[in-house]
């Protein structure tokens, strides 16, 4: 058995928001050439673990539920550096909302637990075509583990004492936690920054075997609580945001100079709203 | 456990559902009053007034949810609550909740849920608020639809709950039909916020945490507060002075710190500026950052992806700076200046702290 | 440990997808490199494919390639600011069982593409970039450096298929920087709207399409062409023109695009259509004497990098993914023969080129660029010539058309001279043969 900590880092595969459009005259997602990648937010876990990796030894196992081509995914993350890959993908799995999705996952992590006890199960903080960050706490419920979200930093880990200290965003603030393993860390975004994988790296990745499970493999009990037919949320109807009737009036100025262009815009502005005056520059107001 | 309440199988696309027996005794709107170090976080009261809209609809109850040590921040929360319109208000007080930690707050939470049973519960997606309804929702094996924008009561009273998808490209509607509380989060500006009526009060209806310290796993070792580490405040700052790729060099962010010192405004940008590392991401305005709701959003050379509008469309007055005239901005910006927003933003701040010296003077 | 493949290919546009795609189903081990995100990232939206090329490669292509129209018409417009004249060429005979010509959206076909070298068994690796040759004392091309940590990796042959900007080759110095005047810059986007109108407006029925290529002065004086291609549900809208036209007119090629959309005779068959998508891309258009050395020690070279674009008829991929076929073909046979990749091994792609269409195209039109780039008139007076004599001739107004025919001669003496249209009727002749 290795020294070092044994981690889970569950990734998605998601379309590129940057590049997405919405067809003009359908309405609907144009996903047709939309290229897919591991949603950003993910890259900053599996840095997290790989760091852990390099300083403390281990395992780093990248999870990810979705379609057969969801394999892309984790051979990027392989290419990052992972240790190991499992897609879990099965029809049963499809139309998951985030409470089928987090059992799902869930059976698949208590799978590996059971193989070798998982110290570290690690998402994102949301992804960004769902943006709900409900998967990790799901998980976290799920397993009993102990649920560290927004993390920015782990200032230390104690693989004797079972104990983790991180950095937890709050509002207005950072709450520094101390708990036991095993957790659930999701990592908040700008934490760290994802490195740039070998060459060996690379070309293991896409060599590599990816194990693939479905429900049965993955130990899932209750296949009712899997996809949509686990899914307690249903999408009723999805359409496109209402255009703004009206464009942005253009400020002119007659000599066309950024001064007077400035000036024309000031005086535009507090037209519509007289009050800024007083918001403005709140340092004046104890001149 | 919760018992979860078993689901039956989804019935097609049934126009009206109605809703299985076990499910009935659920009433009411709850909101979640988010307590923490004595203050109550703002989207709380914007949580209240949308809550009343959705109570009146449905003809039930608003509730308001306050978690908190015996303190008197604790008792100002329950009284505001009452101020923001709610009915009732449901108190846990305890010391095992003076600092927010996800085991004391969920057992709380979905103690509270199961007891009173209320159809609907709302939190505000703040990093507590999201940490706290993951959990409770996955204990009480319902839905939740995150980050709403726009909540409504459908014909056979279930929540239509809408949220941005794919980036902010398209919106969809969410239903929870056979589960209940249905819940939702909402982002900080994104529901208005009422004026409180001083004059309202309700019934406080108290439960005990039933929990001990030694049960907690997690301890909170130290609070550092972001007034002490320059966090940005943009969520509620009053005016917002913006840049994007149009500044096209790292120094040029500059420029929109001097406008906004000028203004004593807050400043942020677009997302790009956070991926090249030129801002850090708390200052990042858009659909993966905050969303604002100023009186006044100035954008400088932002070009007004949906990503962008998504988190700035809520300003009463935007005004855009960009060269390319058919920058998707000016679609949602109320005036705009085409021009070089290296050009105009050092114009501006020039200008503005003119008008304002001679606002001064003659104040 | 530094890894050895029998072949490398740097890029995986068409040339590169060609290459790899033949010697790793001849059994070689092939790592194919690119540098976008994946394997068409870098490429513009709309584009028209030829089959005779891609069915050498992928003969069943048709069953699975992502394809948008095929083309059954073709219309060659001479526009002024008002007006055009030009020929259309419409026949039945293109809706054959297996069309010659397709509109493709670029960045779906080279995913599909790719996936179809992934399948032959080669090894292709994204967001990876070649920052060097290796060389051995030699100076032979062994494998190429890239920008990753142990980035080093051998192989027998390079193949570089790195595009129009061959950032690789002339880093290497294996291809002399491009000259402004040998490449142009194209801008397109791509017009959404129903594909009922679609076939409304240009009297289409099932998968045919339609290309239109025009010339004349909406290049504002320029060396350069417009286009419109008709995709399933969208319009691919384009016009290029020489970078160093565009360097010495100041005029932005965004605003050509614009004028050109709004030109009379594009403007109605785009009307009510969502534009989006809007890219630039460089056109190789030096032509034969262009061409730089295709091989060497260890190495060749195909596609754009090698300038392997006919501007003429605006063929491009299919010569692109030729030239990596024959430079597979080359090397496969070297290593069947057990032959060194050498030069003067590699010397026999060189010779497969001259024997097919792609060196024989562009040696017949090898006058053509230099013509074109210093005679504008062929873009500014022709144009309004003829479109002038046809509207005078078609507009009946009492005038004697013995009349007419003197004032449309007199009209293209004064702007040419007797002399200039003999000049250019010959010039253009050469440039032909």
């Amino acid at each position: 058995m290795s020294q070092g900590p044994n981690m889970v880092v569950c990734i998605k595969q998601v379309p590129d928001s940057a590049q997405i459009s919405v067809h003009p005259v359908t309405n609907t997602i144009m996903r047709q050439g939309v290229p897919t990648i591991i949603n950003p937010y993910d890259l900053f876990a599996l840095e997290a673990a790989l760091r852990l990796r390099d300083q403390l030894g281990g395992k780093v196992t990248v999870l990810t539920m979705g379609p057969p081509m969801a394999v892309s995914a984790l051979r990027k993350a392989l290419g990052h550096g992972a240790d190991e890959a499992i897609l879990l993908s099965d029809r049963f799995f499809a139309g998951a909302d985030t409470l089928a999705t987090s059992y799902a996952l869930t059976s698949a992590i208590q799978k590996l637990d059971s193989q070798h006890p998982v110290d570290l199960v690690f998402t994102g903080k949301q992804t960004i075509d769902g943006d709900t960050a409900q998967v990790g706490p799901g998980i976290a419920r799920r397993m009993g583990l102990n649920q560290l979200t927004y993390v920015s930093a782990i200032p230390s880990i104690d693989l004797e004492a079972r104990e983790i200290c991180v950095h937890r965003r709050a509002e207005g603030g950072v709450q520094v936690l101390k708990t036991k393993l095993p957790c659930l860390i999701t990592m908040l975004e700008a934490s760290n920054e994802m490195r740039r994988g070998s060459l060996p790296d690379v070309l293991r990745s896409e060599r590599a075997e990816i194990i693939t499970w479905n429900a049965e493999a993955a130990g899932v009990e209750d296949l009712g609580k899997c996809g949509m037919k686990g899914s307690p949320t249903k999408v009723s109807k999805v359409f496109a945001p209402q255009p703004r009737a009206e464009k942005a009036k253009m400020i002119k100025a007659d000599d066309g100079s950024p001064a007077s262009l400035a000036t024309a815009a000031i005086e535009t502005m507090l037209a519509e709203d007289a009050g800024l005056l007083k918001v403005m520059a709140p340092q004046s107001t104890s001149a | 456990m919760a018992q979860p309440p078993a689901a039956p199988p989804a019935k097609g696309r049934a126009k009206t559902t109605e809703l299985p027996e076990h499910l009935k005794a659920y009433k009411n709107v709850w909101v979640f009053v988010e307590l923490e170090h004595g203050r109550v976080h703002p989207v709380s009261w914007e949580l209240l007034t949308e809550g009343r809209k959705l109570a009146d609809a449905l003809g039930v109850d608003l509730c308001g949810v306050v978690l908190g040590p015996k303190a008197e921040g604790t008792d100002q929360a329950i009284a505001e609550a009452f101020h923001y319109s709610a009915n009732r208000v449901y108190a846990v007080e305890d010391p095992l909740l003076a600092e927010y930690r996800n085991e004391p707050y969920t057992k709380a939470m979905t103690d509270l849920v199961n007891k009173h049973k209320p159809e609907i519960l709302m939190l505000g997606a703040t990093t507590l608020g999201r940490d706290l309804a993951g959990a409770v929702a996955t204990t009480l094996q319902t839905g939740l639809t995150a980050d709403c924008t726009e909540l409504a009561i459908d014909a056979d009273k279930s929540l239509a709950a809408t949220r941005p998808t794919f980036g902010g490209s398209l919106l969809c509607t969410i239903m929870t039909r056979a589960a209940r509380p249905q819940m939702s989060t909402v982002r900080p500006r994104v529901m208005a916020m009422g004026d409180p009526d001083r004059s309202r009060s309700g019934e406080v209806v108290r439960e005990s945490l039933g929990m001990v310290e030694d049960e907690i796993v997690t301890k909170v070792l130290d609070f550092i507060p972001d007034s002490d580490t320059n966090q940005a405040q943009l969520a509620y700052a009053d005016i917002v002075v913006a840049g994007g790729m149009g500044l096209q060099r790292p120094e040029n962010i500059q420029l929109v710190i001097d406008l906004a010192q000028v203004l004593g405004a807050e400043y942020g940008c677009s997302r790009p500026l956070v991926q090249k590392g030129w801002m850090t991401a708390d200052r990042q305005i858009g659909q993966t950052g905050k969303t604002i709701r100023p009186r006044l959003y100035i954008a400088a050379g932002i070009s007004g992806a949906i990503q962008h509008r998504v988190g700035s469309e809520g300003a009463d007055q935007i005004l855009a700076i960009n060269s390319d005239p058919n920058a998707p901005i000016f679609d949602f910006a109320h005036h705009g200046i085409i021009g070089d927003a290296l050009e105009i933003l050092p114009a501006l701040t020039e200008a503005f702290r003119k008008r304002l010296s001679v606002d001064r003077l003659a104040g | 440990m530094t890894e050895h493949f029998d072949a490398i290919v740097v890029g995986a546009g068409p040339a590169g997808n060609s290459a790899a795609l033949v010697m790793a189903r001849a059994g070689l081990s092939v790592l194919q490199i690119e540098r976008g995100e994946y394997p068409g990232a870098k490429n513009v939206q709309g584009a028209i494919l030829y089959a005779d090329a891609v069915e050498r490669v992928i003969p069943d292509f048709r069953d699975s390639a992502p394809l948008e129209r095929h083309i059954i018409e073709q219309r060659m417009w001479m526009l002024d600011d008002h007006a055009y004249v030009g020929s259309h060429f419409r026949s039945d005979q293109f809706n054959e069982e297996r069309p010659n010509r397709y509109t493709i959206i670029r960045a779906q076909f080279d995913k599909w593409f790719s996936s179809k070298v992934k399948e032959a068994g080669a090894l292709i690796i994204c967001e990876t970039t070649v920052t060097d040759l290796l060389r051995d004392t030699s100076g032979k091309v062994i494998g190429v450096k890239v920008d990753r940590d142990d980035g080093e990796v051998t192989a027998d042959v390079v193949v570089l298929a790195d595009g129009v900007n061959a950032l690789v080759s002339s880093r290497a110095g294996l291809r002399p920087e491009l000259k402004p005047q040998e490449v142009a810059l194209g801008v397109k986007e791509t017009i959404f709207m129903p594909r009922e109108t679609i076939d409304a407006r240009f009297n289409l029925k099932g998968n045919e399409g339609v290309v239109i290529e025009a010339a004349g002065t909406i290049t504002a004086g320029m060396t350069g062409t417009g286009f419109l291609y008709t995709n399933g549900d969208s319009l691919s809208v384009g016009i290029g023109c020489l970078i160093s036209d565009f360097a010495k007119s100041q005029v932005r090629p965004y605003f050509l695009l614009e004028r050109f959309k709004q030109h009379p005779a594009i403007a109605p068959l785009i009307a009510g259509g969502e534009s989006k998508e809007y890219a630039a891309h460089m056109l190789p258009e030096g032509g034969y004497h262009a061409v730089p050395q295709v091989h060497g020690d260890g190495w060749v070279m195909a596609g754009d990098a090698a300038q392997f674009l006919n501007a003429m008829h605006r063929e491009g991929s299919n010569l692109a993914m030729t030239s990596g076929r024959l430079a597979a073909e080359t090397i496969i046979a070297a290593k069947k023969a057990g032959k060194p990749m050498t030069a003067a091994t590699l010397k026999a792609y060189r010779k497969a080129l001259e024997d097919s269409f792609v060196l024989r195209d562009l040696k017949k039109y090898r006058r053509l660029p230099q013509i074109l780039e210093t005679n504008k008139h062929f873009f500014t007076d022709y144009p309004r010539l003829i479109t002038h004599a046809a509207e005078t001739m078609l507009r009946v107004d009492g005038v004697p058309k013995l009349d007419k025919e003197r004032a449309v001669m007199a009209s293209f003496r004064s702007t040419r001279k007797l002399r200039g249209l003999v000049v250019d009727l010959v010039k253009l002749g050469r440039a032909w043969r």
